[in-house]
This record gives C-alpha cells, sequence and structure tokens, in this order.
C-alpha cells in the first residue's frame, strides 16, 4: 500500500471504536490514486463525523501527502460492503 | 509497572487493577486479553486476564498524534509537547514546515487539529479544545486578518458603502466578525457558498 492509504488508515484507525475492521483498498487510475476506506458498520459516523466534519479532515490530509509525490487522490467511504 | 491482571472474571481483575492503581475506572483504558474459561466445577478453570493502563492526558495524546501524521507526510519538522492553555491546549511545531502542512488558506493545519482534537478526547476522555500552529502561521495569520478587517470598516465608515471581503474559511470569517463586533457604524454578516462564502461589511442606518 502506499504512503498515502497508510496514513488514510491511521487517520481513520485513530478516531473509530474498532480499528481492526479498517481496511483500505487503492487503485491508481490515470493521475489520481482513488483509496477506498471501509469501517465497521458502527463506525460509519464516527469516521464521516458531524456535517462531514471527520472524513473531510482525512481527504484534506490525504491530499497533502498526495501533493508531496505530485499526485491527486480521492477518498471514497463505501456506506456498504 | 505492572499492567496486567487476573480475577475470577473480568469484572474481578479489573477492579484489582484499579485498587492496585489507586485511579478510577475512567482514567484507565481496558483491554481483555482472556475471557475465564475452561475447567470443570471450578476445577482447572483459567482466570480472566486484563491488560489495564492509565489514559494519557489529552495533551499527550495530541501530541503523539500529530507526531505520527507529520512523519507520514515526511516533514521536516518538531512537534513540541502539548501545552495547557485557557480552555484547553496548544501545540507548537517549528522547523521547515512544507507549504503542504499548512495548506491553502492553512486548510491542511486545521484538518490535523481538528482530528488531533477528536483523536485526544477520545483516548483521553478529557473534552477540550486543541490549537496547533506552525511556525506561528495562526498567529500572523490572524493579526493579519484583524488589520485588513479593521481597515475595511474605516473605509466603509467613510464610503458608507457595503464592502464584501475575499473569501475565506469559517474559520477566519469568525476571526473578522469578533474583530469588528465592538465597532460602532458597521455591522458584518457572512454570504454565499462555501468554499466562497465571505464577510460583508455594511454600515448601519443613522
Amino acid at each position: 500500500m502506499s504512503r498515502i492509504g497508510d496514513l488514510v488508515a491511521f487517520l481513520a484507525r485513530s478516531v473509530v471504536d474498532q480499528p481492526d475492521a479498517v481496511r483500505i483498498r487503492e487503485t491508481a487510475r490515470d493521475e489520481v490514486l482513488e483509496v477506498e476506506l471501509q469501517v465497521a458498520k458502527d463506525d460509519l459516523g464516527k469516521v464521516i463525523g458531524r456535517q462531514g466534519r471527520t472524513i473531510q479532515a482525512i481527504r484534506q490530509l490525504a491530499k497533502a501527502a498526495a501533493a508531496r509525490q505530485n499526485r491527486r487522490v480521492r477518498v471514497e467511504v463505501p456506506d456498504r460492503p | 509497572m505492572q499492567d496486567e491482571w487476573t480475577g475470577e472474571s473480568v469484572e474481578a481483575a479489573v477492579g484489582a487493577a484499579l485498587r492496585a492503581l489507586g485511579q478510577p475506572r475512567e482514567r484507565v483504558e481496558i483491554e481483555v486479553l482472556e475471557e475465564p474459561g475452561g475447567g470443570v466445577f471450578g476445577i482447572g478453570r483459567r482466570p480472566a486476564r486484563v491488560r489495564v493502563r492509565l489514559r494519557p492526558s489529552f495533551g499527550e495524546a495530541a501530541t503523539a498524534f500529530v507526531r505520527a501524521v507529520v512523519a507520514y507526510l515526511g516533514e521536516d519538522v518538531e512537534v513540541r509537547e502539548a501545552e495547557r492553555v485557557e480552555r484547553g491546549w496548544r501545540i507548537e511545531v517549528a522547523g521547515r514546515a512544507s507549504g503542504a502542512l499548512i495548506g491553502r488558506r492553512g486548510q491542511t493545519l486545521r484538518a490535523l487539529e481538528y482530528l488531533a482534537e477528536v483523536h485526544a478526547a477520545r483516548r483521553s476522555g478529557e473534552r477540550a479544545a486543541l490549537v496547533l500552529d506552525v511556525n506561528d502561521y495562526r498567529r500572523r495569520r490572524e493579526e493579519a486578518l484583524v488589520k485588513m478587517a479593521r481597515r475595511a470598516a474605516q473605509e466603509v465608515l467613510r464610503s458608507r458603502r457595503e464592502r464584501r471581503l475575499e473569501a475565506m474559511t469559517s474559520y477566519e470569517r469568525r476571526i473578522v466578525h469578533m474583530a469588528l463586533q465592538g465597532m460602532r457604524g458597521v455591522t458584518t454578516e457572512s454570504e454565499g457558498e462555501e468554499p466562497n462564502r465571505r464577510v460583508v461589511i455594511r454600515p448601519t442606518a443613522e
């Protein structure tokens, strides 16, 4: 997994109740790295946050990590597995 | 220091740990290593095993989190230990930070600050506000915003015409609103949709 995926996993594990359930799937599409972040169903609200604030913050940091490698990144949280 | 305890039940093991540590339950993190079980009629039964550790303080948890993220980002900076300030904690980051760590209008910095706050509140069980600053960026930006807001308000007073400021983040808009709150003759309001929301300064009716 890339450093960007590792960072997203670390951030997600830091805010959920079930860190062991955090899974990352990465797909490189053209210049964009797609990061799919899966968490336990009960943790969806935690990783998204009030008004999406937590997931927006995770995206912002992923973007910063990607910018340092001249890449772009998209972080998605599927709401069902 | 000992961090594992045993007992006939998980409850009993935790109780023994809390007595030994002299701590209330909300100050510790509990990890169940082994449920009690096995044995017949109470013979050969395995005891419960738990790991009980004192929770870190909000500042310790936040500092560790910020240090980890900075390492992932490959930033060559020093993250100082969190300090208690009025109504919360403050962490200073110093060194050769890249522009990416701060981000456009400080967005990355605030994202890191927010996640550190959420994480530290969970780990420590303490609710507090965190201020994260890199090479004094926040302080300098705040000072510049207040200055700019006052200058714009003076102009509104002179011209009696409303003035729309540049687009800002919610955090920056709040600084502007607060800077002009006590000023006579003008009112402020935010208008527009994110990320182009901006403060409008208007003259009050005579």
